[in-house]
């Protein structure tokens, strides 16, 4: 095959045109001159429709997929390239898995500047290569202007079990112990900051981390002690005690004094009307361990910089209804539901 | 955080709660009315329920604006947004108010009309600025905390010279609302309205003062303590209307002085005064049509009243018979007596004003309370 001639992109005024979503040569210049550089790997230089990979022999694999569709696109402390890069691959290691390989898929919007393309997928590249799990497949979409918002993004991630890990949402048994790796409702107010309509200024950054070194480590130090992980993300918290309450059958009983909730986060909820509770993460993990494995659990996790306020928050109880209780921090008890609708300010 | 902890702290709670237990008489009974939304939200939210003693009632009052708005209010705002040309700006909590045949803002919006979730009514009026093709309608709603913004948002309007914006007043009043409770009618089938004061709404009071409370603690013999939102305001609201009912006095005092004053904000009620007028009649979920219980624009800014400039006519639409918000927002009953509580009347599907928003009575013990019955039944079942 001949060279194709290569025209340059204007990084600096070009926007995306439906062309670029043709299949013609203008896709082909929109994923050499944005795509091919940022993400290079050798299993996406083989160049095909379909990635070749080497799976480690004999492991289960386990599959996960998710789209991201946040707004704003960029927000402190990341944007959607790098969310869609840890999102997919913290799926993968709730489960205790290995992330191996990402793929990518773009919907992107008519109009949207080649420039802020570029950002999010180096962002997303330079993510992928932090955590060692390299995009091995793509696929890019244009839609007409007003049928998207920006660009939506959606990845798919493959990962190698452990021999005999089974850690599941199914596990928890009365007793067991509930561990929460960090500060909630970061990544939450980092969003609601930047929202056009809403303006306050605050220093919080997103939490949005990959969180299979963390995990690695706390598989090493509880072994099979420990029986289930989740990230707390849409929902937070609140949302994800209930599914694994439901899930398992139990209730849990959880202590508002020992959740981490940092300063300033707590000041924007409150000034929101949102609990924090009830606020998305990126970077957190619940973890439910049986007693014995809780304290090497939670020296393990504190050890590592993404598990440093680790903390214990509660247990898993016998419980028909399967609710989650707290005690507030005020000394009183109250129901954690789930979040009906959205969670919106109070008008008066 | 500074200013709120120390208002949360639970070591003092635990104090305040102590003496609550001590001066209680225990050979009686204490029912009060938390009127605001507001206030039940903290209840629920901090459990202060679990803190007072088992002869001590809360009863949640009809004080949360967006739970009483009656179906045909939200009716008359989705018809006004499927016409040509216009936005519904509204606050978010509206969007899930059920109207007739289970349409909502929410389903509206879905379906293609052009409804904004703001957070101020003054967006509204940039919406307007910004949009001039567009016949932009506030959906106005709150009690007299939320009053004094919306007056603004006209002011604004008319100082700008914008001739696409308008308002769909529905504001209301608290104490005609808490006169309209104590006068209820009671059949001789129904358990009596039992409340022998009321925790009345400090965001209020900022605005009115503590006038308006006067003829309650005077007429009606029911004491008045105006508290601040956080749950240490409201546990000591409660050992102030203890202390009273012990002493025999009926007064109105004012538990919260870092922000409530006798006069209220005089400036807000001239700016208010000046713009609206009290309308005959309005409807409320729960209580019925209430005379002389809310506002309307005056005469002098009709051209920004959208009731008008529309020619709204609200439809009475009625409300599932076998909802209990009247009897629970009068304290006659309790949410978990009402047979759709739970079944048909959830969060997610809310039937009548007390589950509509999360600070309604309903909404409040499903969210936070449930499980409190829950611990008693258990409690029974190990006794037993």
């Amino acid at each position: 095959m001949t060279k194709t001639y290569r025209r340059k992109l204007d990084m600096k005024h070009g926007r995306v045109d439906l062309t670029h979503g043709s299949g013609g040569r203008a896709m082909a210049d929109l994923i050499a001159g944005i795509f091919r550089d940022a993400f290079a790997n050798e299993f996406l230089d083989q160049g095909n429709d379909q990635a070749n990979l080497p799976v480690p022999a004999g492991r289960r694999m386990v599959m996960t997929t998710d789209a991201y569709v946040v707004s704003p696109l960029f927000f402190p402390g990341g944007d959607i390239g790098s969310l869609a890069v840890h999102g997919t691959v913290n799926d993968l290691a709730m489960g205790g898995a290995t992330p191996l390989y990402l793929s990518a898929s773009f919907i992107i919007e008519e109009g949207f500047p080649f420039a802020d393309l570029k950002r999010i997928a180096d962002s997303m590249g330079a993510t992928s290569r932090e955590a060692g799990v390299p995009v091995v497949t793509g696929d890019t979409k244009v839609v007409e202007r007003g049928k998207a918002d920006g660009v939506f993004i959606s990845t798919t991630g493959i990962g190698a079990l452990p021999d005999g890990l089974a850690l599941s949402g199914d596990r928890a048994e009365p007793g067991d112990v509930v561990v929460l790796s960090g500060s909630i409702g970061d990544h939450g107010v980092a969003i609601m900051s930047r929202r056009e309509n809403l303006t306050f200024e605050t220093a919080i950054l997103s939490d949005s981390a990959a969180l299979h070194g963390l995990v690695a480590a706390m598989l090493a130090a509880a072994g099979p002690h420990l029986k289930l992980m989740r990230d707390p993300t849409r929902g937070g918290l609140a949302a994800t005690l209930n599914e694994l309450a439901h899930q398992s059958g139990v209730g849990f009983r959880i202590d508002e004094a020992t959740i981490p909730v940092k300063p300033q986060v707590a000041a924007a909820c409150e000034l929101l009307g949102l609990d924090p509770l009830f606020v998305a993460n990126e970077g957190k993990l619940v973890a439910v361990v049986a007693p014995a494995g809780a304290a090497a659990l939670l020296t393990a996790m504190r050890a590592h910089p993404l598990g440093r306020e680790a903390a214990i928050i509660g247990s898993a109880v016998a419980c028909e209804h399967r609710f989650v209780q707290m005690t507030t921090a005020f000394g009183g008890g109250r129901i954690v539901d789930w979040l009906s609708g959205e969670q919106l300010p109070r008008i008066c | 955080m500074k200013y709120v902890d120390e208002y949360r702290d639970g070591a003092l709670a635990r104090q305040i709660a102590a003496t609550i237990a001590a001066v209680a008489h225990p050979d009686r009974t204490y029912a009060f009315m938390e009127f605001c939304g507001g206030h039940t939200h903290a209840i629920s939210r901090y459990g202060i329920e679990d803190l007072l003693p088992a002869n001590l009632r809360l009863i949640h009052g009809p004080g949360c604006p967006v739970c009483v708005l009656p179906t045909g209010r939200i009716d008359d705002a989705i018809r006004l947004v499927q016409r040509p040309g216009v936005t519904l700006c509204t606050y978010g909590d509206l969007m899930r108010v059920p109207g007739s045949k289970g349409a909502s803002l929410l389903k509206a919006k879905a379906a293609g009309a052009d409804i904004r979730m703001i957070y101020s009514s003054l967006d509204a009026v940039a919406i307007a600025e910004a949009e001039p093709a567009r016949d932009v309608v506030f959906f106005a709603i709150g009690f007299e905390t939320t009053t004094p913004p919306t007056a603004v948002a006209i002011r604004q309007a008319v100082s700008k010279g914008l001739t696409n914006f308008s308002v769909f007043c529905n504001h209301v009043l608290t104490p005609v609302a808490m006169r309209a409770i104590l006068e209820t009618p009671v059949a001789p089938n129904e358990p009596p309205i039992a409340i022998d004061g009321f925790v009345g709404p400090a965001h209020v009071s900022t605005i009115i003062g503590m006038e308006p409370y006067r003829e309650f603690a005077e007429t009606y013999r029911k004491p008045v303590v105006i508290a601040g939102f956080e749950p240490l305001d409201v546990m000591q609201a409660i050992l102030m209307l203890v202390r009273q009912i012990n002493d025999q006095r009926a007064e109105v005092e004012n538990q919260y002085i870092r922000a409530v004053t006798a006069a209220g904000n005089v400036t807000a009620q001239k700016l208010c005064d000046e713009i609206f007028e009290i309308r005959e009649n309005f409807e409320w979920r729960g209580l019925g049509v209430v005379p002389a219980s809310a506002l309307r624009l005056r005469d002098a800014y009709a051209a920004f009243d959208a009731e008008r400039r529309f020619s709204v006519a609200t439809i009475h639409a009625d409300d599932n018979p076998a909802c209990e918000c009247g009897a629970i927002l009068r304290g006659q009953k309790k949410p978990a007596e009402c047979k759709l509580f739970g079944t048909v009347c959830t969060p997610e599907t809310p039937t009548g004003a007390c589950m509509v928003s999360s600070e309604g009575a309903c909404a409040a013990h499903w969210t936070y309370g449930r499980f409190r019955e829950h611990q008693t039944k258990a409690a029974v079942q190990m006794a037993s």
